[in-house]
């Protein structure tokens, strides 16, 4: 099959792909997310219990404190961080975070991903041109 | 957005790749928030310097970079007093990786100020029009309003890197069509000293983010500005706000009256002094004042107010530690009452304050912060009371 390729804006540079990990609920790094193991943590959140590392991260948007960009680089360092992340719009917090940790991140997919998209694809993700590619 | 040939050659990482990185945030937040270019800063505030709020990847990040900063840049408060860390009951273990934290700034030719009111500093001075990248939301709010400077909330890293290239995106508060009043909040009341904290404690509330006129009936002088502005920062997100015949912008500019109006009465302000925000089933136990951090004439208030007095708990007054240099008598006399003159941090940012269980403040920032960020409750109240609640203060 011809992988179908969406066009975005590319955020965060580089090229990456992975299974992917939906999430329906913003994400604050600070406070839902255990930098330690990629887990989400808080019990409110739809992806509570799962663990974001190595994942083609999508979701909304992030939101609360600017320390947050932080917590993303602990992930990266940690080697739990997400490998992409796909945003319906990217707020500064997130793009940030992933800038200095070095993690493709597009935002503003010409379709929508959370109608396109389900758990477990396998994608690439390209942030430099701003694409995202679904290979199955 | 537009760059130059050299911005264009920075991205590409012919300056290094600490610049490339710096370059690449400035232009990805420029994306996001459709700035057509960067424009020269005058100088910086960084945020992100208490070890208790950025932790082991912030200060690896930070040590991971290389480069000189290319504006006067100073830093936010820490999470001690850099000399008298030990007096405030901060551990070994937390000095030692706050004092790698604030080397790392230094070694990117970061001044080490650590203070949200830059705009005391003597060599560090803002005036009307100039182009700032300063995060202390405080600061931001005092810079925009008071001064007529212009700057965004910068987060900690963007306001380094916005340091690092000496530019930063012209996107928001730097465009005169975001700094038009969007809402009018008329004050029905005549204000004093901490009142202006607890209106803009209300204010900020209502506000969330947008630009609020003000018009009132007493004049508040530059302090009791700086009060209201850091309430409304830390109870909404106000970055900008006008008072009618008082902010410079109001007076220079023709505003237009926004559309939604709202009125503030005096059964409102009272009703936050009655209310302990946190939980605080207990009496206070500490008190502080300096959030933002001390003016010498707000130095000189507390000497006056403890004046042959003597307090029993913790009493902790936060300044930055050039004006606590400046004003060594003041300093002397507060302390002469055993009240602790701090400087480099606050009541937020320090972990010290986490063992205490209910502090009174004169600040509506802090009375908005303390219960989340401390778990400390919070009672507000001007100063005199804040001696007389949280430090038992009695005539010798």
């Amino acid at each position: 099959m011809v992988p179908i390729r969406i066009k975005g804006r590319g955020i965060s540079k580089g090229s990456a792909g992975g299974e992917v990990l939906l999430s329906e609920d913003p994400i604050s790094f600070l406070g839902n997310v255990d930098p330690q193991t990629g887990k989400i943590v808080d019990p409110d959140h739809c992806l509570f219990g799962k663990k974001i590392g190595g994942k083609v991260l999508v979701f909304p948007h992030g939101k609360g404190s600017t320390v947050g960009s932080y917590v993303i680089y602990q992930l990266f360092k940690n080697g739990v961080a997400p490998v992409a992340m796909v945003n319906l719009e990217c707020e500064p917090i997130v793009a940030v975070g992933a800038i200095i940790s070095e993690i493709p991140l597009v935002d503003g997919l010409e379709s929508n991903p959370f109608e396109m998209l389900k758990d477990g694809m396998n994608v690439n993700v390209d942030g430099k041109e701003g694409w995202l590619e679904i290979k199955d | 957005m537009y760059l130059t040939p050299e911005e264009e050659r920075i991205m590409s990482g012919e300056s290094g790749p600490t610049l490339q990185k710096a370059m690449e945030i400035l232009v990805a937040l420029g994306d996001i928030y459709e700035a057509d270019r960067l424009i020269p800063i005058k100088s910086a505030q960084i945020a992100g310097v208490s070890y208790k709020t950025m932790g082991d990847a912030g200060l690896e990040w930070i040590s991971d970079l290389d480069g000189k900063v290319q504006v006067p840049s100073i830093l936010n408060p820490a999470g001690m007093d850099l000399e008298r860390w030990q007096e405030m009951g901060v551990s070994a273990e937390f000095a030692q990786k706050q004092q790698e934290i604030i080397q790392a700034y230094s070694s990117l030719g970061i001044e080490v100020q650590c203070t949200c009111t830059p705009y005391y500093l003597q060599s560090f001075s803002a005036t009307y029009g100039d182009h700032l990248a300063w995060s202390e939301s405080s600061a931001v709010s005092y810079a925009n309003s008071v001064i007529g400077a212009r700057t965004n909330r910068e987060g900690g890293p963007s306001a380094l890197c916005a340091a690092l290239v000496g530019k930063t995106a012209n996107y928001g508060y730097h465009l005169d069509e975001n700094r038009i009043p969007e809402l009018m909040i008329s004050v029905d009341c005549e204000l004093d000293a901490s009142d202006y904290a607890v209106l803009g404690y209300i204010a900020g509330k209502a506000a969330g983010k947008r630009v609020p006129l003000f018009r009132m009936r007493s004049t508040p002088h530059r302090d009791q500005l700086k009060a209201l502005g850091a309430a409304m920062a830390a109870s909404g997100a106000v970055a900008l706000y006008h008072v009618e015949g008082v902010t410079p912008e109001s007076c220079r500019k023709d505003f237009e009256l926004p559309a939604e109006q709202l009125t503030i009465e005096r059964t409102q302000i009272d009703e936050v002094y009655e209310t302990v925000s946190g939980d605080g089933i207990t009496e206070c136990d500490s008190a502080a004042v300096g959030c933002p951090h001390c003016s010498p004439e707000e130095l000189e208030e507390v000497a006056a107010k403890l004046e042959g007095k003597v307090v029993d708990n913790n009493v902790w007054i936060f300044t930055s530690r050039e004006v606590a240099e400046f004003n060594p008598r003041l300093v002397e006399r507060i302390e002469k009452s055993g009240a602790k003159v701090l400087c480099d941090t606050c009541m937020v940012v320090s972990p010290a304050t986490d063992k205490l269980s209910h502090m009174a403040v004169n600040s509506g920032k802090a009375y908005a912060y303390l219960p989340g960020m401390c778990k400390v409750a919070a009672t507000i109240a001007n100063i005199e009371k804040c001696m007389e609640k949280g430090g038992g203060s009695h005539s010798d």
